[in-house]
């Protein structure tokens, strides 16, 4: 049940639970900031940094109500993240207009992921209303909140609790002017997509998190030639950079399928290189070159299955079901290249080869 | 063969729906289209399980079991012996999944 949410995760706020720091929700307090109209080159290093995975949770910006312009008490209260990014792109929307943010406490997460965490939720919104005293601040009981931060905020709980109404606005802040105009949002304004812009700007984040990656790549040279390590670079480029990029031109549905697929295309010329190699018998050149496919397929395979968590149209239960099908085999076929490549090793350590 | 997701646990009442519209609001994959006394289930394999909607239904009249798609988490949770659907990872300073 979505009700459920917010016990579900370890991390929900709640001010009962000792914290561990990380997960502390910082005092709400009654005072008003007020937030710079213009992104300086200074955000935009920090938008940088955030992009490429350094200190994930370290782009915050202090919860609690901003003055956006000179705002007055009739002007519209707009609900948003503590996350640097979540907070600079709304301020940019709104560009030319006096309005009042609510800044919840995330703990430097983006609307999106923290409403499925249930950080960005009823209780936070209610207990930051509460706090900035927004009742008095506005004459009118309305508040904006995200469309991406609606599994974590029931409008109905929220007004039994804080008597605001809560609006849910487009998905996406730039498409806020059009939308209050009239406070309706068109279909498209509602839709997720995933463009390839989207998509590439995460493979940063996930090629930093294959780094450990390349060590294996540099040991491979060592231990069985630069034709290896290649292989290996390769695998883990074609895992996080072209599988994000490639997502909706390789076929199936299944990520695994997909990564398969990929991985067995960036394999080819490996594959054609170890078995065509004049300097090994044809026995360790068709093992090698076995060894080689099984090794990259698999390994593409599985990143590309955990990059699900990472798109934004992938079910639960869905992904679940990718996980019983095919990491059994992907294990079975790594297990295989795994020995494939000690038998190569060994029998080049004792000289066969 | 090859597509896990057509279908979830998304589950929708009818007779209970009294046409407020919210869900079509607030679902980022237009699942529910807009009907004449209520709404319509329009494309229920492409619902995320997000929990949106039966977040907001006034009613009551859309169950679903939210959670994360996220692999990494759920192979680690089953690795550990722990139970898949409990596990939600946690954006610290290793998660992988979102951003
Ligand atoms: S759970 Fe989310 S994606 Fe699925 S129908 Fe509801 S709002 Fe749409
Ligand atoms: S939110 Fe519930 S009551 Fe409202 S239209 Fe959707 S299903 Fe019907």
């Amino acid at each position: 049940m979505a009700t459920d949410q917010q016990k579900r995760c370890s991390c929900s706020p709640d001010p009962g639970a000792p914290s561990n720091g990380w997960c502390a929700t910082s005092r709400p307090t009654g005072e008003i900031r007020t937030a710079p109209r213009t992104v300086t080159p200074a955000d935009r290093l920090d938008h940088l940094l955030a992009r490429l995975g350094w200190k994930r949770s370290g782009h915050r910006v202090e919860p609690g109500l901003y003055r956006l312009g000179t705002p007055t008490a009739g002007s519209d209260v707009f609900a948003s993240a503590n996350y640097t990014l979540s907070f600079d792109a709304l301020r940019s929307a709104l560009a030319g207009i006096d309005a009042w943010i609510l800044v919840l406490d995330t703990h430097g997460i983006n609307v999106w992921c923290a409403a499925g965490k249930g950080t960005f939720g009823t209780d936070e919104l209610v207990r930051r209303i509460t706090a900035a005293d927004l009742a008095r601040v506005v004459s009118h009981r309305r508040i904006i909140v995200p469309q991406l931060g609606a599994p974590g905020v029931s409008a109905q709980e929220v007004a039994r609790q804080s008597g605001f109404a809560v609006e849910f606005g487009p998905v996406r802040a730039r498409d806020l002017p059009r939308y209050l105009k009239d406070h309706t949002a068109t279909m498209a304004m509602r839709k997720v997509e995933f463009p390839v812009v989207d998509r590439l700007i995460l493979a940063p984040v996930e090629l930093v998190a294959a780094l450990p990656l390349f060590l294996v790549a540099i040991a491979l040279w060592f231990l069985a030639g630069p034709m290896a390590a290649g292989a290996a670079v390769a695998t883990i480029l074609a895992g996080t950079v072209l599988f994000p990029v490639l997502l909706p031109f390789i076929p199936t549905r299944d990520f695994s399928t997909k990564g398969f697929i990929l991985g067995g295309i960036v394999a080819l010329p490996f594959v054609y290189a170890f078995a065509t190699n004049a300097a090994l018998p044809v026995w360790a050149r068709g093992l090698s070159a076995l060894t080689v496919f099984l090794f990259m397929t698999a390994v593409v395979s599985y990143l590309a299955l955990n990059f699900t968590g990472s798109t934004t149209f992938t079910s639960r239960t869905g992904v679940k079901r990718e996980i019983f099908r095919y990491v059994p085999l992907l294990a079975v076929m790594a297990g295989a290249g795994l020995v494939g490549g000690i038998a190569l090793g060994v029998s080049r350590l004792f000289g066969v080869l | 063969m090859l597509n896990s997701y057509t279908e979830t646990s998304l589950h929708y009442d009818p007779d209970r729906c009294i046409n407020c519209g919210r869900c079509t609001q607030v679902c980022p994959h237009a699942v529910f289209e807009h009907g004449p006394d209520r709404v319509e289930l329009a494309h229920p394999a492409a619902c995320m399980e997000c929990g949106a909607c039966a977040l907001n239904c006034p009613v009551k009249a859309i169950i679903v079991q939210s959670g994360v798609g996220c692999a990494w988490a759920m192979i680690r949770a089953a690795l550990r012996g722990k139970d898949m659907d409990s596990e939600c990872s946690c954006g610290g300073d290793d998660d992988t999944c979102c951003g």
